[in-house]
C-alpha cells in the first residue's frame, strides 16, 4: 500500500506546554553552561524558529508560498528600531508594537495573494521580498541607509550588572519563540487551522462547505507575518543592528528552506530546520578553519557542504525531518498501525453494524 | 432542521468565458421531492449546479429558494443560504480525517453552533453513516470510493440544508455501491424530506428514484415532466437518454 499523508498527532493542551516548559528549561541550562557565542547562537535560532513557523503555517497549512518572509522582518525589525530610537519604549511594547505593523503589512499582502497561485504567488512574494529591504537605501534620512540604525538594549536592572547581555538575549528570544509555537499549536489545532488545511487540500469542496476560502488564505497570511515581524524586532535587539543588507532575499530563501528541509507545516520541524540552517554552516566552517586549510577554500567548503547537507536530508526525508521522525516512529509500531489503515473488502453504506463507535468525540480545540 | 425549500432556476445564462454553456435554462424542483436532471455529456448539467451554487456567476437569470430570490455572491454564502453542493468525483478533503471532514461541513449550519449541536450532528451522521463512525480518525484519503461518497454527502448534510445538490453521485462506483447510493438519496427524500436534485448520466437508475425529471441538450431545456412519464417517452429515451 502507498504510503498515505499522515496528519499530525494531536497532542492536549498541557502537553503541550508541558513540551514548552522543558524546552524552556533546556534553553535556561544552555545558556549558563555555554558561552556567550553560543548564547547568541541560541537566540539566533530562536528568532529563525518563530519565523519559520509562521511561515511553515503559511506554506505547509494554508498551501501559500512565500519568499517575503524576509521582508516581513525587516518590517519589525525597523518598527522595533525606530520605537526603541525615538520613543525609548520598553522593548515589550516595540515588539507588540512590530507585531500589529507586520499583521496590517500582511494583511495587505494577503489580499493581493489570496488571488494569486503556485509560480505566481512566489513571483510576487519574491518581489517583496527584494523590493522592501531596499526602501531602507530611498529613505536614508529615516532607516539610515547602507549603515542602518543601531538599537540599545541592555539587561533588566533586577538581574544585577554582572548578568551576561547575551544569555538576557537569548532569554527573551527563546520566550517569544516559545510562546508562538504555543499559540501557533493551539491554532493548528482550531477550527482555523483546520480550514487552512482544507483550503490547501481541496478549495472548491471548502467553499462549498461554506468556508469563506479567500478570508482563510488572508489569515494565513497575517499571522505568518505577525510571527515574522516578532522574529524582526528579536533579530534588532539582538544584533544590536538594522541594516538592509541582513534582511535580503537570501533571508526568505533561507527561511523557507529551514521549513521545508524540517518538516513544512510541522511546528517540531520549524525547531529542526532553524537548527540546521544556524548550526551547519558554523558547525562546518569551525572544521573547515580548525583543519588549516587555505582561506579560499575553507570559506567555499561550508556553503558546498551546506548545501550538500540539504540535499542529503531531503533525498533521506522527502517530508522533512519532522516527517522521517514520524515515519521511523511509526516502523517501530510498525505492524499494528498499519493493520489500523487496512481493511478486508469495501463496507456496505449504511450497514447495520452493532459496535458502537469507539473513540471519544473530538474536542474542537478553541483554546 | 430547517424546513426543506423549492428550489427554481428562472432563465440562468452562464459559461466559461467565451462558452456559453446554459442559454436561459429554467429549472423547478419541488420541496421535498427528487428532481432529476439528465443529458448528455456537454448539456450542462454541472453547469447548472455550479451556477446555482454560486461556483460561478451567472450572467443572466433568477435563483430562488423556497419561493424567495437569493442573490448569489459566493459559494460559501450559498452554503450558509442553504444549498449543499456535493461536486462530481468524491471530492472529500483528503489530508482531513473523516470526522475532520464532518466538522468542516458544518461550517455552513445555520443557527448558532454549540459544542453540544455540534457533537449531536456528528452522532447522527455516524448513525446513518455506520462505517464512517468506525473510521472518524482515519484520513479521508484512505477511504474506498464508496465511503468516500458516502462521507460527502454525510458532509453536506451537516450543515443542514434546505437543498441538496448532488452531482454525479454514482459516477466511479461500482454497480452494488451505486445502488446503495441511490437507496440513499431515495431515503433522504422519503424520509427526511429533503428537497434533491440529481444530475445523473445513468438516466436509467436516476428516473427509477425520481419523482421529476429535466432533460438539458446542449445547454438549453428539452424536456421536464414526471419521472415515469419520461421513463415511458421512447422518442425522448433514444434520443437524449440513451436507453
Amino acid at each position: 500500500m502507498r504510503s498515505l499523508p499522515r496528519s499530525a498527532p494531536v497532542l492536549s493542551g498541557p502537553l503541550r506546554l508541558l513540551i514548552a516548559a522543558v524546552l524552556a528549561g533546556i534553553v535556561v541550562l544552555l545558556s549558563v553552561k555555554l558561552n556567550a557565542f553560543r548564547d547568541y547562537q541560541i537566540a539566533e535560532i530562536a528568532i529563525d524558529v518563530t519565523a519559520v513557523a509562521g511561515l511553515t503555517m503559511l506554506t505547509g497549512l494554508s498551501g501559500q508560498i512565500s519568499l517575503g518572509q524576509g521582508a516581513f522582518m525587516a518590517i519589525g525589525a525597523y518598527t522595533t528600531a525606530l520605537l526603541l530610537l525615538h520613543l525609548n519604549w520598553p522593548f515589550i511594547t516595540a515588539l507588540a508594537v512590530s507585531a500589529v505593523a507586520t499583521a496590517a503589512a500582511g494583511g495587505i499582502v494577503g489580499v493581493a495573494a489570496a488571488r494569486l497561485r503556485g509560480p505566481y504567488l512566489a513571483g510576487a512574494t519574491l518581489m517583496l521580498g527584494v523590493a522592501l529591504p531596499a526602501l531602507a537605501y530611498v529613505y536614508p534620512g529615516v532607516f539610515g541607509g547602507d549603515q542602518g540604525l543601531n538599537v540599545v538594549f541592555t539587561t533588566p536592572a533586577f538581574l544585577g550588572p554582572s548578568f551576561p547581555l547575551t544569555r538576557w538575549q537569548a532569554w527573551v528570544s527563546s520566550a517569544v519563540a516559545l510562546v508562538t509555537l504555543v499559540l501557533l499549536a493551539n491554532l493548528h489545532r482550531s477550527r482555523i487551522g483546520r480550514n487552512w488545511r482544507a483550503v490547501r487540500d481541496n478549495d472548491v469542496a471548502a467553499a462549498l462547505d461554506g468556508i469563506n476560502v479567500a478570508a482563510a488564505r488572508v489569515l494565513a497570511f497575517v499571522v505568518s507575518a505577525v510571527c515574522a515581524g516578532m522574529a524582526g524586532s528579536l533579530l534588532a535587539i539582538v544584533t544590536g543592528l538594522v541594516a538592509p543588507g541582513a534582511y535580503t532575499i537570501t533571508l526568505s530563501i533561507t527561511l523557507l528552506t529551514a521549513a521545508v528541509i524540517g518538516g513544512l507545516g510541522t511546528l517540531p520541524g520549524a525547531l529542526w530546520g532553524s537548527l540546521v540552517i544556524v548550526l551547519v554552516p558554523t558547525y562546518v566552517t569551525d572544521a573547515a578553519t580548525s583543519h588549516g586549510l587555505s582561506s579560499s577554500v575553507g570559506s567555499n567548503i561550508p556553503i558546498a557542504v551546506y548545501g550538500a547537507v540539504l540535499i542529503l536530508v531531503m533525498l533521506a526525508f522527502p517530508q522533512g525531518i519532522q516527517g522521517g521522525l514520524r515515519r521511523l516512529l511509526a516502523a517501530f509500531t510498525g505492524p499494528d498501525r498499519k493493520s489500523r489503515t487496512w481493511r478486508a473488502g469495501p463496507a456496505p453504506l449504511t450497514a447495520q453494524r452493532d459496535e458502537a463507535p469507539a473513540d471519544q468525540h473530538e474536542k474542537e480545540g478553541t483554546t | 432542521m430547517p424546513a426543506s425549500a423549492s428550489l427554481e432556476a428562472d432563465g440562468l445564462v452562464a459559461g466559461y468565458g467565451e462558452v456559453v454553456a446554459l442559454h436561459g435554462v429554467s429549472i423547478s424542483a419541488a420541496a421535498g421531492a427528487i428532481t432529476a436532471v439528465l443529458g448528455a455529456n456537454g448539456a450542462g448539467k454541472t453547469t447548472l449546479l455550479r451556477a446555482v451554487s454560486g461556483l460561478i456567476r451567472p450572467r443572466r437569470g433568477r435563483v430562488l429558494l423556497g419561493g424567495e430570490q437569493v442573490a448569489i455572491r459566493s459559494p460559501e454564502q450559498m452554503a450558509r443560504t442553504g444549498v449543499a453542493h456535493v461536486p462530481e468525483g468524491q471530492a472529500v478533503i483528503a489530508e482531513l480525517t473523516v470526522e475532520e471532514n464532518l466538522r468542516v461541513g458544518m461550517m455552513a449550519r445555520p443557527g448558532r453552533r454549540s459544542r453540544s449541536d455540534r457533537a449531536a450532528a456528528l452522532d447522527q451522521a455516524y448513525q446513518r453513516f455506520r462505517p464512517l463512525a468506525q473510521r472518524r480518525r482515519k484520513l479521508a484519503a484512505t477511504l474506498s470510493g464508496g465511503e468516500r461518497q458516502m462521507l460527502v454527502i454525510a458532509r453536506a448534510l451537516t450543515s443542514q440544508p434546505r437543498v441538496l445538490l448532488l452531482d454525479e453521485p454514482s459516477l466511479g462506483l461500482a454497480p452494488r455501491v451505486m445502488a446503495q447510493v441511490m437507496d440513499l438519496v431515495l431515503q433522504l427524500s422519503r424520509e427526511n424530506g429533503l428537497t434533491i436534485v440529481l444530475v445523473e448520466q445513468n438516466a436509467r437508475s436516476a428516473l427509477a428514484v425520481a419523482d421529476h425529471g429535466v432533460v438539458l441538450n446542449l445547454g438549453r431545456v428539452v424536456a421536464s415532466a414526471d419521472a415515469e412519464a419520461l421513463a415511458a417517452d421512447v422518442a425522448l429515451r433514444h434520443h437524449y437518454l440513451g436507453f
